[in-house]
């Protein structure tokens, strides 16, 4: 079957197709940015996650009496409840100098006096399942020393888990709503063509070209400005990207690690063109098949 | 060639255009469509060059019921079929050549062979030296010349006219006559529709009368004779 050549219908000069490179460029655009943003926070939530695995703390309340060597035998009582679990790796407890030191951007000197009471925190990694661990932590603590507190941080961590990947979700529920509008836009501009060239579709039809003759001519025109469009949006979306890392990368490091495109993440952006330019040609020609079918 | 059967013609919730037509076109034939305007010629011609699906009744070309026939049959059973539009329909963005290449290039037709095809037939209309034109810097008659080459240039099996020689001048008319009755001899069976009744008297060929949506045959068997054929 003989395609349609673009003197036999010339949609390039049509005013809306004109816009759809731009339009396809701006949505690939927001494409890009939400893929990049997905991988950050699966990322950070991987960090986060990973960090934290396989551990977990005692605290000890201060005592109402702050007598140091109490103080060193409830220590000493509670390492020696945890060596008891098996898996540990590693057992350490905080001293007060270490606790002040994190109290005071908060407490500033106020943090170093003696009479201020703390807890004494001991941190604890373990092999396996540090949550296991905890639990048999707890339950040996429980009877030993009942105001110690056992915390394997999957309290606070699952909620922060939770909104990250509630983000990331969002993050790829925005790809498919810019997939969506994609197809909108592509099937708006292609009824405008269709209907700014009518009379030369109805002519070819009545000299007998097939339905897919005329789709093929508009599918290749709409892949052309997809892909077009999507290339322009992804080197707008890695500029944006590079002057973002740029402008506030070094002062969001602690909170914030820089992204380190993985390949999945450098695969799914370099396939971000070619999946616009196929979603503009497959769009552009279910429009075209289904209003030729109108047709006697 | 052309077989109606009880076709009926109504466009929406409207009256009925065209009321259980039944006639029968032999291969090779030739017949002219007259009618008073508003008679239904035109519906009848889009009817038989595919350009509507009649409200009731069958319609076979070629021996094949159009109504059995998948989209892409049904393209190329158009490829066969010649048309002449009363307002022409030339394709403003193409030149002269290329519009009346059109149908040669729809069917696949090699650049090298149709290009000496269609400037034969350009210089038999007298358009030799329009090759290049733009349609619109065309006069009436140039332009129907260049919608009636495009309808011949195929050799279709059907050829349909709408008032083909309605803009050009008696010499011009008499010489596009002429192909047309030489396509006639070639095997071509030509409906042509008019509102020259001089002309048909001239030729001589039989004549499909419609009026108010029903139609008689003069010159020839009756229709519904030849449907029963």
């Amino acid at each position: 079957m003989r395609k349609l050549g673009r003197r036999d219908l010339p949609l390039s000069g049509d005013a809306s197709a004109r816009f759809l490179p731009w339009l396809i460029a701006f949505m690939v655009f927001l494409a890009a940015l939400a893929l990049v943003g997905a991988e950050a926070l699966r990322q950070t939530a991987e960090r986060w996650d990973g960090g934290l695995s396989g551990r977990f703390t005692v605290q000890l309340p201060p005592a109402a009496d702050p007598d140091p060597a109490a103080e060193e035998s409830r220590i000493d009582l509670v390492l020696a409840q945890l060596r008891g679990i098996q898996g540990i790796r590693e057992i350490e407890v905080l001293d007060r100098a270490a606790a002040a030191a994190l109290l005071e951007p908060w407490l500033g000197d106020a943090a170093a006096d003696p009479a201020l009471p703390l807890p004494v925190l001991i941190g604890v990694r373990h092999a396996g399942d540090a949550g296991r661990a905890a639990a048999e932590a707890r339950a040996r603590l429980a009877e030993a020393l009942p105001e110690a507190r056992v915390d394997d941080h999957r309290g606070w961590l699952g909620g922060l888990l939770d909104l990250t990947r509630g983000l990331e979700m969002l993050a790829l529920f925005l790809l498919l709503l810019v997939g969506a509008a994609a197809v909108v836009t592509v099937v708006f501009v292609t009824r405008t063509g269709l209907a700014v060239h009518r009379p030369v579709i109805e002519l070819l039809h009545l000299m007998g070209a097939r339905d897919g003759q005329v789709a093929g001519r508009f599918q290749a025109h709409a892949f052309r400005l997809g892909l077009a469009g999507g290339l322009l949006g992804l080197a707008a979306a890695g500029l944006c990207w590079l002057a973002l890392d740029w402008a506030v990368g070094p002062s969001t490091a602690a909170l914030l690690p820089p992204l380190r495109p993985g390949p999945r993440l450098l695969v799914s952006l370099a396939l971000l063109p070619l999946a616009a330019a196929l979603v503009a040609r497959t769009t552009a020609r279910i429009t075209v098949m289904r209003t030729l079918a109108r047709m006697p | 060639m052309v077989r109606f059967e009880d076709v009926t013609l109504r466009y929406g919730q409207g009256p009925e255009i065209l009321t259980r037509l039944s006639f029968h076109l032999e291969p090779g034939s030739f017949h002219f469509l007259v009618g008073p305007s508003g008679a239904g010629k035109s519906s009848l011609l889009k009817l038989l060059y595919l350009g509507q699906q009649p409200s009731g009744g069958r319609i076979s070309l070629f021996g094949r019921d159009v109504a059995r026939l998948g989209r892409d049959q049904r393209a190329l059973l158009r490829r066969r079929i010649g048309v002449v539009f009363q307002d022409f329909r030339l394709v403003e963005h193409l030149s002269v050549f290329d519009n009346v290449a059109l149908p040669l290039r729809l069917a696949g037709e090699r650049e090298q062979g149709l290009r000496r095809k269609v400037e034969e037939l350009l210089s038999w209309v007298g358009l030799a030296e329009q090759l290049q034109a733009a349609p619109e810097t065309l006069s009436g008659g140039q332009q129907q010349r260049v919608a009636i080459a495009r309808a011949v240039v195929g050799r279709p099996n059907l050829l349909v006219a709408d008032e083909p020689t309605g803009n050009v001048d008696d010499r011009i008319g008499q010489r596009l006559m002429h192909l047309f009755q030489e396509l006639h001899r070639n095997g071509t069976t030509v409906v042509l529709a008019t509102h020259n009744e001089a002309m048909v008297r001239r030729l001589g060929q039989p004549v499909l009368r419609i009026d108010q949506g029903r139609l008689r045959l003069e010159g020839g068997s009756s229709p519904a004779e030849e449907a029963r054929e």
